[in-house]
């Protein structure tokens, strides 16, 4: 297929495993920051091809697996008001809340809708004036430019009814998290390629220098991820630390400039809660002063929610790659897709669920072979 | 919403909830129709309901879809359809002229398949408490002798053939229900398929599973042939036939096209001795010119499909939990 197929040639793939194989000497841990290239290192059995002394560690990468608990159960509590059509991409509406999700939420008479882009609640909106409509912004510098543009339309052409429950967090704060950790055991980063479509790569050298480690930014094929590969082990043999772009046909050293305009002016850069690892300062974003009129939180006065986590879920340690999936007592027992004790199980991002759908065969899991 | 998306929670919906209430041993085989012994003679007994959005796609409408979808699940058990019943619901409001090009399209689909409409009912519901129209068919077919297709039947050794590229109906439909375009206008690839298994019993009366691969796609059909039989699957997913538009929409959306659903294609386990002759049967028909093999039943992994991957590495393939949903990014 044009575009995808030349990225999974399996020739080409061969020679790649053997250039790696090649130049590895030694063991090396290398973390895969988005759940993106996780989902396809697991779907196409990458890790199973590679040389043994190469570890894949599975990153905090999935947009849906970090929204923050808070947000989930405010987003469920404003999504309950009869007055409100609240829009989501599709993959949100499994997530689990304290004790319920969107899904739950929608069969006890919600109005909650899947949207594939953030114009369209926003067209929403402006087919029904009477009603308050809310979009679901959560994502990484991927999905922010869109839904900032989104919010500067609506103040644009004066849509008052439209807001948005906003939960955007940034990539390069949460590496430097992860390099800080006096557990971390990364020693090379693949960096998201689709953020750096958007951001450029200009906040990666000096995090590179400082933790004096490795970062590749690559794509999403197969190809593109083994050449990440190849790129971060040659830097490790040969002791370097740069930054390194595998993902040219996408990538610019700036990114994008009129995404990124769109971003400093619609959302300044906050401190932000991710889910399963904590607080990480100036990791988010949020709606700037100019536009807070269009936040849901202010608008619709959410406070005073409780949550609650589940005590055996480690996908905190997941997402830092700290366990692997199937380390997790939990893991196909008490948590499945079906009953997910964590966003990691519901997110086709996220590592759980990854390993879930395509490792069975190495982690058989009773409950799903009897149901069918 | 999940119950009705012809994965895993469907399936639990009918074994744990309908089947214990409406008890019986025909209900208990849980195949696309039933198998019914009367008079003497061998039956397939099959019903549907058809609540699409719009009713009218690329390719067909909600009238084809409602003939096609029964006479599929007929043929699947290797009867020849004869008879249909159709029930329609209307909402209030809709045009009545709607509704006569929904039947006409009902009517030309039941004289391509070569089905009496024979019997029907029409009811009117609320304005709001429908989605413009409803359709539900059932239909009866003779099953020839010494036919006995069943997904208990597939067995290791047996080769799984696809009628031909999948995926295709459910982006035609997403095309259109969601606003989205995909650069190229891609049309359903809905039709009735007793004429190709017709084909394919004349060369191989022994055909051990067929199945339509409708709601929850492919991967939830081999799913559910390898729960009942008790055998595992291989697939060789560079085997697998998914067109360039299905896999660039399904690439953009997230979406496995596994799990997209077809309305005019079906899946074939036979015995390896018969294969090639079945194969050739499929390619000789217009509506399966696109034949291939995609994979084999195997003694191990029972119950579980399992892809080779394009790299040389593995996967399971699993029965999807609901509907697909698309990816934040």
């Amino acid at each position: 297929m044009k575009y995808l197929d030349e990225f999974s040639d399996p020739v080409l793939a061969k020679r790649l495993f053997d250039d790696i194989r090649a130049v590895t000497t030694r063991p090396w841990s290398i973390m895969e920051v988005c759940g993106g290239q996780t989902h396809s290192i697991i779907r196409h059995g990458i890790d199973q091809l590679l040389p043994e002394e190469i570890e894949l560690i599975h990153g905090p990468g999935c947009p849906v697996c970090v929204t923050p608990l808070e947000i989930i159960d405010k987003a469920l509590e404003i999504a309950s008001r009869p007055d409100v059509i609240f829009c989501s991409f599709g993959d949100m509406l499994r997530v689990p809340g304290s004790g319920r999700d969107l899904f739950k939420v929608k069969s006890e008479g919600a109005d909650v809708r899947v949207v594939y882009s953030p114009l369209d609640a926003l067209k929403i909106a402006q087919e029904n004036p009477d009603r308050q409509v809310v979009f679901f912004g959560i994502g990484f510098e991927t999905t922010a430019p869109p839904n900032a543009m989104t919010v500067y339309q609506a103040k644009k052409l004066g849509i008052a009814n439209f807001s948005l429950l906003v939960s955007h967090v940034k990539v390069p704060p949460a590496i430097d998290a992860i390099m800080n950790s006096p557990d971390c055991r990364v020693q090379a980063f693949l960096a998201a390629g689709h953020v750096c479509t958007v951001m450029g790569m200009g906040e990666y050298p000096e995090l590179a220098e400082r933790h004096r480690v490795p970062i590749v930014v690559t794509g999403f094929e197969p190809l593109d991820i083994l050449e990440g590969i190849r790129r971060a082990v040659r830097q490790l043999e040969a002791g370097q630390h740069t930054v390194e772009n595998a993902y040219p046909r996408a990538v610019q050293a700036e990114g994008s400039p009129a995404a990124r305009a769109m971003l400093s002016d619609v959302f300044e850069v906050t401190d932000r809660a991710w889910r399963g690892i904590g607080m990480i300062p100036q990791s988010g974003w949020r709606l700037s002063p100019k536009y807070r009129e269009y936040d849901a939180e202010y608008r619709f006065s959410v406070t005073g929610i409780q949550t609650e986590e589940s005590t055996v879920c480690r996908s905190g340690e997941v997402l830092q790659g700290l366990i692997k999936p199937h380390e997790c007592a939990a893991f196909g027992k008490e948590c499945t897709p079906r009953n997910p004790l964590g966003a990691t199980m519901v997110s086709s991002e996220g590592a759980c669920a990854a390993y879930y759908l395509y490792r069975r065969l190495e982690t058989p899991d009773k409950e799903a072979s009897s149901v069918g | 919403m999940g119950h009705g998306g012809g994965g895993t929670l469907s399936a639990e919906l009918v074994e744990h909830l309908f089947a214990p209430a409406f008890g019986g041993d025909v209900l208990a085989e849980l195949g696309d129709s039933a198998h019914l012994l009367l008079g003497g003679a061998r039956l397939a007994f099959s019903t549907d309901s058809f609540v699409v959005r719009p009713l009218f796609f690329p390719g067909g409408s909600i009238g084809d879809l409602a003939v096609n979808g029964t006479v599929n699940d007929l043929a699947m058990a290797g009867a020849v359809p004869a008879y249909l019943s159709c029930g329609f619901i209307l909402e209030e409001g809709v045009e009545l002229s709607v509704v006569g090009r929904v039947a006409e399209a009902l009517g030309e689909a039941a004289r391509t398949a070569g089905v009496v409409i024979a019997t029907g009912d029409t009811k009117v519901v609320d304005a709001g408490h429908g989605d413009g129209i409803f359709i539900n068919t059932a239909g009866i077919g003779l099953i020839p002798d010494g036919v006995d297709i069943r997904p208990q039947r597939a067995a290791p050794g047996d080769v799984v053939l696809v009628s031909g590229p999948i995926g295709v109906h459910g982006v035609a439909i997403m095309s259109v229900r969601e606003g989205l375009e995909f650069g190229v206008e891609i049309q359903s690839d809905t039709a009735s398929l007793a004429g190709l298994v017709a084909d394919m019993l004349a060369v191989c009366p022994d055909i051990h599973v067929l199945r339509d691969p409708t709601r929850g796609g492919l991967a939830t059909s081999l799913n559910e042939i390898a729960s009942a039989a008790r055998v595992g699957i291989t697939l060789d997913e560079r085997a697998l036939p998914v067109p360039d538009t299905v896999a660039n929409a399904c690439a953009f959306l997230g979406l496995d096209p596994l799990y997209v659903a077809n309305e005019g294609k079906l899946v074939a386990f036979v015995a390896a001795e018969h294969a090639d002759a079945v194969l050739a049967a499929m390619r000789a028909h217009p509506l399966g010119k696109e034949s291939v093999a995609i994979g084999h039943c195997v003694p191990d992994h029972p119950g579980m499909v399992v892809a080779a991957t394009g790299l040389g590495g593995t996967r399971v393939v699993d029965m999807p939990l609901g509907e697909q949903l698309p990816r934040i990014c």
